[in-house]
């Protein structure tokens, strides 16, 4: 604890930084394009950007790191006085984990899973001989107590696997706050975590970061949880700064106008009254896609029962031209969901309705007209997309697959879809690595589109991008509901992406409806504890909110542990802040149906539900 | 900048900020200096095995010195590389043997191509039960020694020329299954391919369309390296006097023909010459081999 304390020291500090790319040819491509920021002790600077900004490349420098094709090419990154971009391998060695250390964005993937957790994160400091095993190990646990780890005694004594995503991901900060660095570069660490998960993250990362006296350089491109952590912003776009400064002038005052559109890109928080009410032009008598009583599970069915239940006794209706948001969790059921809809996983128990009529539950039992209206739209464009295959061949293919178009009639529908998803018509010639990851979802999109469906199933579609390009990934979906009246189920882990689009909500929680009903009445009180949960934990571009948000109720018991799909009683029990003992674990909720069509799993009365 | 101030870079108001490329600049490919070693030896290698025998100063079986009755022959003028056991010129004979030794290889390894990649592919996309029982029987194949079975087959069916290729071609296939299925495996649980089956296509144009575009750059890698196990596995056998025939040359035989030139410590041209041309060939291949996987590298999800 002696090398640090005096609070105005500038730990990192990067001068007019100059990064290339460098080219086969030998010619350079400028990726950074002349940085200057400090960060001093103690506080947390934010370099937020839309991927290709360069804000990783930035933060990579500190450790005087290049990905591979890339070089310093002017300029200098100044860690504790040195510069570190000219350091050789050996030079960096014992600066690494010592004075700098990095926590990407997967822990699942930073940890070795056949290693003890203790050994992982104890063994930068003894292998640089700063600590002897029994100081790493005190170390160690003092940061498991600090970061609010459950039994934090033993912990350490786990395999990865053992712990929760948000378990390993505070674990990993651990590990890189063993060795005590000066500076601790995050890049994205709570991206891919669920909403609840990501507060418990953020405050502990929070606190420990000030309780260590270190500084940090936090990458995202989330402005809600930059205002959370950081003390300073960079805006960065295309290489350069274009804004910077406080946090609370960046997020209050912005003034460059491209820090202004990220603001405005932000979503709205979720409230009653955003739900897109569309109109009733496309109504017909029965539901475009109905499922009736689904139970769904993996492993052998025998008996009737799957082995893995993931899904049980759900019902949804979907109407036509309409939009059912589907939400929750990770591991809550959401995907299983729309692989019962698609075909890919025939339910246990139930049935699918397509247009009144009983739709075949196996994908190769389907006619082709029937493929044709239930589409599916996947989350990642880059594995969607067969990287072989030009943009005209993707889309062509649907197109002649269902309405045996060829030839001049294919080609013309081909540029009709470009048109439909707002992309040039000569990107018919590429090839998806050729196109933004934006444009890759948008011809995703279309290639859904293509078969002329009835119902469009999206599987967060808008989670793998900025949020920029996803708000205007949904922009397009609102316009093409209105001008086709194609229905869309739409699966996401966010609720404001899916209340300012969707009709109607369907709360999953363990693979069964918490909550349902027309998006209004769901974004309104009386809650059902676990969708009160879920809204307050969305993240407000709010300074302060953490703060505040941690000392609720929900919150507190939002705290996530893991859910037992086979559990008796409400799967909510354990975390539930309303929890009646002794009737919540044992019995199954009853289904109140508060107004019509919105409808409650939960013991309370709908008026204790109403209060706070 | 000082870090309290705020800052505000210039703007232009009507500059729109448009969504950042993908920074993924495509390497062309491109030989390395090694990789260019490579392809002149395997170039000069290919020129010989196809031009070789009407290059060739004296036939396969000619005698360079009709009056001269010793062996072993050091190099002179009219015998660039001495003469062999049979008197016969060692350059002559090299020139057809490229052909031969390079010409069974090739169509062995080709067949062990199409038996494999068909039966591999085949394998990924089809039932678990299916699959397990081809793998399965695979796996007994691959225990088996090569060169041990290969032995047991020639001393049965009798050694010609298709035999080996079609022995060879048969052993090898089953290296090319394994690979050729983990390939299939790998692009099978892709996205694409199950949009694709999403669709409803059929099992042959997902095998079609979807998996070989992705699969035939990895394997095309993989071909050279397994040519030039095919080609040490063809020199071998004729090294132990199962492979080529005499009065026909080839590069391993032509070591076995004359290894007595190492006992009677005679010129041992004849013997170091064509297990030469053996390690030269076989070095080149791998030189381009290695370019050409460092561009490709790795796993299919990396290059995506």
């Amino acid at each position: 604890m002696a090398k640090r304390r005096n609070t105005d020291e500038v730990v990192f500090e990067a001068k007019d930084l100059h990064i290339h790319a460098v080219r086969d040819d030998g010619s350079h491509l400028p990726i950074v394009k002349g940085v200057d920021f400090k960060v001093r002790r103690g506080e947390v600077v934010a370099l937020i950007g839309e991927s290709g900004s360069g804000k990783t490349t930035i933060s990579l420098s500190a450790l005087g790191y290049c990905k591979p094709g890339l070089k310093f090419a002017g300029g200098e990154a100044l860690l504790l006085g040195e510069d570190v971009t000219s350091m050789t391998t050996e030079e960096l060695r014992p600066l690494r984990g010592e004075q700098v250390a990095y926590l990407a964005q997967s822990a699942a993937a930073t940890f070795n899973p056949s290693i003890l957790i203790n050994e992982q994160v104890t063994e930068a400091p003894i292998l640089h001989g700063t600590k002897t095993k029994e100081e790493a190990d005190a170390k160690a646990l003092e940061l498991y107590q600090a970061l609010e780890l459950p039994d934090p005694e033993n912990i350490g004594s786990r395999y990865p696997h053992q712990v929760s995503g948000g378990q390993l991901q505070r674990l990993m900060a651990a590990m890189a706050l063993c060795g005590e660095p000066d500076l601790l570069v995050l890049d994205e660490p709570t991206t891919a975590l669920d909403v609840t998960t990501q507060i418990e993250v953020l405050k502990a990362f929070k606190t420990v970061i000030k309780q260590e006296g270190a500084a940090a350089i936090y990458v995202t491109h989330d402005l809600a949880v930059v205002a959370q952590i950081a003390d300073h912003i960079v805006v960065l776009y295309d290489g350069e700064i274009k804004e910077a400064g406080p946090t609370e002038i960046i997020i209050n005052n912005p003034q460059h106008p491209y820090t202004q559109r990220l603001m405005a890109a932000v979503r709205p928080m979720p409230e009653a009254g955003q739900g897109d009410v569309t109109s009733d032009a496309h109504m017909r008598k029965s539901p475009a896609l109905e499922a009736k009583n689904i139970s769904a599970g993996y492993g052998s069915v025998g008996g009737g029962a799957p082995k893995v239940k993931v899904l049980e006794d759900v019902n949804v209706s979907i109407e036509r031209g309409k939009t059912v948001g589907i939400i929750g969790e990770s591991g809550c059921g959401k995907s299983t969901l729309a692989r019962v809809f698609a075909g890919l996983l025939p339910p246990s128990n139930g049935d699918l309705l397509l247009d009144g009529e009983r739709l075949e539950p196996a994908l190769a039992d389907r006619s082709r007209d029937r493929l044709r209206k239930v589409q599916f739209v996947y989350q990642m464009a880059d594995t969607a997309l067969n990287p072989r295959h030009r943009i005209k061949d993707i889309l062509g293919r649907p197109v002649e697959f269902y309405s045996d178009k060829s030839g001049a009639a294919k080609r013309e529908r081909v540029n009709e879809l470009l048109d439909m998803v707002e992309l040039p018509r000569q990107f018919a010639d590429r090839l998806p690595h050729e196109l933004s990851g934006g444009q890759k979802q948008r011809v995703n999109l279309a290639r859904a589109l293509a078969a002329d469906p009835e119902v469009v199933l999206c599987d967060e579609v808008t989670s793998a991008l900025d949020t920029i390009v996803g708000a205007n990934v949904i922009e397009l979906l609102k316009t093409l509901r209105r001008d086709t009246g194609v229905s869309f189920v739409f699966i996401s882990h966010d609720l404001s992406t899916v209340s300012s689009f969707a009709d109607e909500i369907v709360v999953l929680y363990a693979g069964r409806v918490a909550e349902q009903g027309p998006t209004d009445t769901v974004l309104s009180p009386p809650y059902h504890p676990y969708t009160r949960l879920l809204i307050s934990s969305v993240p407000e571009t709010r300074i302060g909110w953490l703060e505040k948000t941690i000392e609720t109720k929900e919150a507190m018991s939002g705290i996530s542990g893991a859910v037992d799909l086979d559990a008796i009683g409400c799967p909510f029990f354990e975390r539930c802040p309303m929890a009646i003992v002794g009737t919540c674990d044992v019995k199954k909720p009853p289904r109140r149906e508060e107004s019509p069509g919105h409808i409650i799993e939960c013991h309370r009365e709908i008026s204790e539900l109403l209060g706070g | 900048m000082k870090q309290n101030d705020h800052y505000v870079a210039p703007y232009d108001e009507n500059v729109s900020f448009d969504e950042l490329p993908d920074a993924a600049p495509s390497a062309r490919f491109r030989l390395s200096v090694t990789g260019w070693i490579g392809a002149v030896i395997v170039t000069f290698w290919v020129f010989i095995a196809v031009f070789g025998p009407a290059l060739a100063p004296y036939g396969e079986n000619e005698l360079p010195f009709p009056d001269d009755y010793s062996e072993f022959q050091l190099p002179r003028a009219g015998a660039w590389l001495g003469t062999d056991v049979a008197d016969l010129d060692v350059m002559s004979r090299m020139m057809y043997g490229a052909g031969r030794t390079m010409g069974i290889s090739f169509v062995a390894t080709t067949l062990a191509y199409l038996i494999g990649v068909v039966l591999g592919i085949g394998a990924a996309v089809s039932s678990p039960r299916v699959d397990m029982v081809m793998s399965r029987i695979n796996d007994a194949f691959l225990s088996l020694p090569t060169i041990m079975l290969g032995l047991v087959v020639v001393a049965a069916v009798g050694s010609s020329i298709p035999v080996l290729m079609v022995t060879a071609g048969v052993i090898y296939a089953s290296v090319i299954f394994r690979l050729s299925r983990a390939l299939g495996q790998e692009i099978m649980v892709m996205d694409f391919v199950e949009a694709a089956r999403v669709r409803g296509e059929g099992r042959w144009w997902i095998i079609r369309r979807e998996i070989w575009p992705n699969a035939a750059m990895p394997l095309m890698t993989d071909f050279g390296l397994r040519l030039i196990y095919v080609i040490l596995f063809i020199s071998s056998l004729s090294f132990l006097g199962l492979g080529v025939q005499p009065p026909q040359a080839d590069w391993g035989s032509m070591v076995r023909e004359n290894l007595g030139a190492l006992q009677y410590g005679a010129s041992i041209i004849p013997v170091i010459a064509p297990a030469l041309a053996i390690a030269t060939l076989t070095v080149g291949i791998n030189l381009i081999v290695d370019d050409v996987s460092a561009h490709s590298g790795g796993k299919l999800s990396k290059r995506l």
